[in-house]
């Protein structure tokens, strides 16, 4: 949820609300994964984004800087792992890649992919805890 | 310090705590047997207009229709939408691009759901934030007028490709503007193969009538409680 924890001064710094929400939820739910995991140090927080998730990496972090500032996780790194666009095309029968372009087309036949398997993906994979 | 840090895969969704809000007021639209859609499209696609209409049109039927409205800072959207007689809440978010379950939630607190037969739910006008977050929705609809050109669907793939029915307003205006019915349902179709389209006027009324009974399918389809 977006919070009321910065000050107003430094929104204007930020790319995109958006991406500063999805900073927010980020530390929020890498803040209670530390804890469940004993709740030392978070030295990088591991995120795998798809482009299909609506979100761009540049922006993502640059707002997760302001995000984490004067948080537990203000040293902590924010690893983005960027996941391309896996579609099963029913005319190939097989899993391809996305077309560059028009991600929702097989890159191979060409045909309209009827599902998408990889690409939405905006996980928080792992955490760097200090021993 | 100077340790090896250790590496703990976590594999979370990081929307998980909207996904589980989302998944509980789907849960309750089920139970009150209400059908809930959202409508997402550029700022000024028309959703309002037809929203409007749509809620005018469910009153004369007798049925149970409301409407919540995200906007960003006015509430002129509300007010027009209040003219069809329907339950309408505002939600202003102020500077944010998107509605969230939460913010759902929080605005039903005061409505008994049992109450209504049909919840739309307009987004802010923004074809990029809305498409990751799960409303609780049945039906995500999106909207494109046709004074907007006709590649939108290729340039804002991620919101055309999770939506379940496109909507092509201000159809009469069609000939002014030159649009291209054959490439926008071409290019429609290359980003969510076998999406229904529907083509409207809120102004004239024409589509209203497909739009109706798509809407009437749908909320029959849906698994919602049966009434007594």
């Amino acid at each position: 949820m977006p919070g009321g924890v910065f000050e107003n001064e430094l929104l204007p710094l930020c790319d995109s609300m958006h991406e500063l929400s999805i900073a927010l939820s980020i530390l929020d739910v890498a803040g209670e994964e530390a804890e469940h995991h004993g709740g030392g140090q978070v030295e990088a927080i591991h995120v795998r984004l798809g482009p299909l998730a609506g979100v761009v990496k540049e922006a993502l972090l640059s707002a997760y800087q302001l995000a984490a500032e004067r948080t537990r996780f203000e040293h902590a790194r924010l690893v983005i792992e960027e996941v391309p666009v896996v579609v099963y095309c029913s005319s190939c029968q097989a899993e391809r890649p996305g077309d560059a372009v028009h991600w929702f087309r097989c890159a191979v036949c060409g045909t309209t992919a009827s599902k998408v398997l990889h690409g939405r993906e905006l996980e928080l994979a792992a955490l760097e805890l200090a021993e | 310090m100077n340790s090896k840090p250790r590496i703990v895969e976590v594999r979370q969704n990081v929307l998980k705590h909207n996904d589980e809000v989302a998944r509980a007021l789907r849960q309750r639209f089920h139970n009150a047997g209400v059908f809930v859609v959202s409508l997402v499209s550029s700022p000024g696609a028309g959703k309002t207009a037809f929203l409007e209409k749509t809620l005018t049109r469910l009153k004369q039927r007798d049925l149970r229709p409301a409407a919540l409205v995200g906007d960003l800072a006015t509430d002129h959207d509300a007010a027009r939408l209040a003219r069809s007689q329907a339950p309408v809440k505002q939600i202003t978010t102020g500077t944010l691009c998107h509605l969230e379950a939460a913010m759902i939630q929080q605005a039903l607190e005061e409505w008994n759901l049992e109450e209504l037969d049909f919840l739309f739910i307009e987004n802010v006008g923004n074809l990029v934030c809305p498409s990751s977050y799960d409303l609780g929705e049945n039906l995500r609809l999106v909207l494109l007028s046709v004074t907007e050109g006709e590649d939108k669907p290729l340039k804002y793939p991620t919101i055309f490709n999770t939506a379940d029915v496109a909507v092509v307003t201000k159809i009469d205006l069609a000939e002014a503007v030159e649009f291209n019915w054959a490439q926008t349902n071409a290019n429609l179709q290359a980003v969510r193969r076998d999406m229904p389209v529907i083509q409207v006027s809120a102004k004239t009324g024409q589509g209203m009538d497909e739009w109706m009974a798509f809407l009437a399918s749908a909320s029959r389809s849906a698994d919602r409680t049966p009434r007594g």
